[in-house]
C-alpha cells in the first residue's frame, strides 16, 4: 500500500492556499508576485494553473516507476515504500538527467546558486512518516486535493466519475506511464489542460533497461569474438614469420 | 621592452590561441562566480545544451578513431594501418580529457564527478556511460603511454606494457561500443520530446555507427594536418583505402537511417516547412555528398578531396549531434535555446587547447614513429613481424 494525492479539479476554487502552505513548508518566498507565477520552478514545487475558468495543479506526479529515479547516475532519487519519491541532495551530481528525462518536466534547479540542488515536491514525506498530511492537502479548504491509500483514492475517484459522468472527463494517473502517485479527475480532458502529450502505458525505464540489459551480453560476446579473432590473426602472422625464414636460407 | 616583447605570440595562430584562452578563463570564472544561471542559457525546461551537446557527445564520438584503429591494428592485425596508430590513440586520449574537463564545467556540482564510481544506479545509462568513459580513459591512457617510455628510454616498463597490449585494446574496444552507443540511449527515455525524425529505438545503433565513421574522418583529417604541420603523410594508397571503408560504412548508415524513417512512418515530416526539417536536410547532406564523393576513384586519389569529404563528414556528425540535442528538443520543451557566449567561449577554449596539446605532444614525444622494437629485454614477435 502506498500513499497518494487526489485532485479534483471541479472541486477547485483557485485560492493557492496549498501553494502558500507548500512555499511555508519548504521555507520560500510566498507573495502576490510568486502567486501569479503559474510554471513550476525552484522556487515553487506546487502550482494552480488557470485555463479559462478551469484550475489544475502541477506538482511532482510520484510514478510509481519514477523516470527520475532509472535515470539518476548516483541513486540522488529514490521511491520510498509510502509513495513519495525523494531527493537526496548530498548525492546529486548536477547532471540535470532527471529533469531531461521525466516526462512531467517536473524537476526544477537553482540554476543561480553557486551549488545547486534539484527541487521538486516530495510529498511532504516528513510529515506523512510522522502521521501528518501534506502541506497542501491540509490548507486546501474544498477538499479539491485529498490524500490516502492510493487504491482507495481510485475508488473514491471512479465512484465520482460513475455518479457524476456528465460533470467529469475522467480519471488520470492510474496507468499513464506506469502510473502516478498524484491523481486527477478533471472536467475536461487532461491532455489539454497540460502540456504532457499521451504517455504510454508502460514505465519510460523500460525503453532504457531494454539497451541496459544487453550489457553483460555485449561484454561477454565481444571479448569471445575479439580474443578469436586476435588469436586467428596473431597465429597467421606467426605461420608467415616461420615460412619466410624457411625460405630465406 | 624587447624582453617582453619576446613573450607576445607571434603567428596568427598563436594570437587566435591565445585569445581564445584568455575568453575561456573568463568565461570559466562568469560559471565559478554567477553559477550555471549566470554562464548559460539554459533552464528548467532546457537542462542540456551546447555543453553535453558539443563538448560531450561530440567530443566522445570525434575521438572514436581510438578504439576504430586500435581493433584493425591490433585484432585483426592490419599492419598498413600502424603509423597512424599512435597519433589517433593519442587524439582520442585527448579528446576524453577534454571531454571530462567540459563536463566539470557542466555539471552543477563538478566536485562530485566521482560519485557515479561509488553511488551506483545500475539501471541508469549515464551510470554506464559514467563507469564506461573513466574505464575507457584509463585504457587509453595505458595506450598512449609506451610513447612516452620510449622518449624516456624506460625498455623494462615498455615491455610490460606490451605483454598485455591486447586484453586492454579489447577492453577498449568493448568499452567504446558500450559507451558510443549508449550516448545515443541516453535519448530513449524521452520518446514523448525528441523530434520524431531523431527518436528511434535505433539511436544506440545509430550513435555507434556514425561514431565509427566520423573515427574514420577524424584519421583522414589529422593525417592532413599532419602533413601541414609536421611534414609526416601517410601513403595515398593508405589514406585512398579509408576513404573507401569510410565510404561503405557511411552508404550502410545512411541506407538503415532512411530505412528507420520510412519504416516508422516519418518520412512525410519532411514535407513540413519547419526548422527541424531543414536541419535534418543539412545533415543528411553533409553525409550523403561525402558518401557519394568518396565512391569516385578520382577523389580517392587526391588527398586534398579527401581531407574535403573528411571534413564534410565531420560537420555532418556534428549536425547530428546537436540536432539530436539542441533542435530536436526544442519542439517537445516549448523554449527556444541559444547557448550563451560563454557556452561558446568555454567550447571554442577548450578546442584550442586539444589543438594545442596535440602540436606539443608531436613535437615532443615520438607519435608519428613506428614501435621502437625492444633490443635488451623480451624479443617481440608481433612488433618484429609487422616490419
Amino acid at each position: 500500500m502506498s500513499r497518494a494525492i487526489l485532485y479534483d479539479s471541479t472541486k477547485c476554487i483557485g485560492c493557492r492556499l496549498c501553494e502558500a502552505a507548500c512555499a511555508e513548508r519548504w521555507g520560500l518566498p510566498y507573495d502576490e508576485k510568486v502567486a501569479a507565477e503559474e510554471q513550476l520552478s525552484a522556487h515553487k514545487l506546487t502550482v494552480i494553473q488557470t485555463h479559462g475558468d478551469h484550475f489544475d495543479r502541477r506538482s511532482c506526479m510520484h510514478c510509481l516507476e519514477p523516470t527520475c529515479v532509472a535515470v539518476c547516475p548516483v541513486g540522488a532519487m529514490k521511491k520510498t515504500a509510502l509513495g513519495p519519491v525523494v531527493y537526496d541532495e548530498s548525492r546529486c551530481i548536477g547532471c540535470r538527467y532527471c529533469m531531461l528525462a521525466c516526462p512531467f518536466q517536473v524537476p526544477s534547479y537553482e540554476w543561480s546558486q553557486p551549488l545547486p540542488r534539484v527541487r521538486k515536491c516530495d510529498m511532504c514525506y516528513e510529515r506523512q512518516l510522522a502521521g501528518q498530511l501534506p502541506a497542501c492537502v491540509e490548507a486546501c479548504p474544498t477538499g479539491a486535493t485529498l490524500c490516502g491509500e492510493r487504491d482507495d483514492l481510485i475508488a473514491e475517484a471512479e465512484r465520482r466519475v460513475a455518479e457524476n459522468s456528465d460533470q467529469y472527463h475522467g480519471l488520470y494517473g492510474v496507468m499513464q506511464a506506469g502510473g502516478t502517485s498524484l491523481l486527477f479527475v478533471t472536467a475536461v480532458p487532461y491532455e489539454k489542460l497540460c502540456l504532457q502529450r499521451p504517455l504510454p502505458p508502460q514505465p519510460l525505464s523500460v525503453l532504457t533497461w531494454r539497451m541496459l540489459a544487453r550489457v553483460p551480453d555485449i561484454v561477454v560476446v565481444g571479448a569471445l569474438l575479439l580474443g578469436g579473432i586476435w588469436w586467428i590473426t596473431r597465429r597467421r602472422s606467426e605461420v608467415a614469420a616461420a615460412e619466410a625464414l624457411e625460405e630465406e636460407p | 621592452m624587447s624582453r617582453w616583447l619576446r613573450w607576445l605570440p607571434r603567428t596568427l595562430w598563436q594570437w587566435i590561441f591565445w585569445l581564445l584562452i584568455l575568453g575561456g578563463l573568463y568565461a570559466a570564472y562568469v560559471r565559478v562566480a554567477y553559477g550555471l544561471g549566470g554562464a548559460t542559457n539554459l533552464s528548467d525546461r532546457f537542462p542540456w545544451g551546447l555543453w553535453i551537446g558539443f563538448d560531450v557527445l561530440c567530443g566522445v564520438g570525434l575521438a572514436a578513431g581510438g578504439f576504430t584503429l586500435a581493433t584493425i591494428v591490433h585484432v585483426f592485425d592490419v599492419k598498413r594501418y600502424r603509423p597512424i596508430l599512435r597519433a589517433t590513440i593519442l587524439t582520442a586520449f585527448l579528446g576524453y580529457g577534454l571531454v571530462i574537463l567540459a563536463l566539470l564545467f557542466d555539471l552543477g556540482r563538478p566536485y562530485r564527478v566521482w560519485h557515479p564510481l561509488v553511488m551506483w544506479n545500475p539501471r541508469s545509462v549515464m551510470f554506464e556511460v559514467a563507469w564506461c568513459v573513466a574505464l575507457y580513459t584509463t585504457v587509453l591512457f595505458l595506450e598512449f603511454i609506451p610513447a612516452v617510455f620510449e622518449r624516456l628510454g624506460w625498455v623494462r616498463p615498455l615491455g610490460w606494457m606490451r605483454s598485455f597490449s591486447v586484453p586492454i585494446v579489447i577492453a577498449g574496444v568493448i568499452l567504446s561500443t558500450l559507451h558510443q552507443s549508449s550516448l545515443g540511449s541516453l535519448y530513449l527515455i524521452v520518446p514523448d520530446k525528441l523530434y520524431p525524425l531523431w527518436y528511434t529505438p535505433l539511436l544506440p545503433f545509430f550513435f555507434f555507427l556514425s561514431a565509427i565513421c566520423v573515427g574514420f574522418a577524424m584519421m583522414l583529417f589529422e593525417s592532413w594536418h599532419s602533413s601541414r604541420a609536421f611534414g609526416k603523410q601517410l601513403e595515398l594508397p593508405l589514406l585512398a583505402s579509408m576513404g573507401r571503408v569510410l565510404a561503405v560504412l557511411l552508404s550502410v548508415y545512411l541506407l538503415i537511417r532512411f530505412l528507420d524513417l520510412y519504416h516508422r512512418g516519418v518520412l512525410p515530416r519532411l514535407r513540413e516547412p519547419r526548422t527541424e526539417t531543414y536541419l535534418f536536410a543539412l545533415e543528411a547532406a553533409l553525409l550523403l555528398v561525402p558518401m557519394a564523393l568518396l565512391f569516385l576513384r578520382s577523389i580517392r586519389l587526391s588527398p586534398a578531396r579527401l581531407y574535403g569529404c573528411a571534413l564534410l563528414v565531420i560537420f555532418g556528425f556534428v549536425t547530428n549531434r546537436l540536432n539530436v540535442s539542441v533542435t530536436g528538443m526544442e519542439a517537445g520543451s516549448g523554449v527556444h535555446y541559444v547557448p550563451k557566449w560563454t557556452e561558446v567561449m568555454v567550447t571554442l577554449a577548450i578546442i584550442a587547447l586539444g589543438f594545442a596539446i596535440f602540436r606539443f605532444a608531436a613535437q615532443h614525444l615520438p607519435i608519428f614513429a613506428e614501435e621502437v622494437p625492444i633490443v635488451s629485454g623480451r624479443p617481440v614477435p608481433l612488433a618484429a613481424a609487422g616490419d
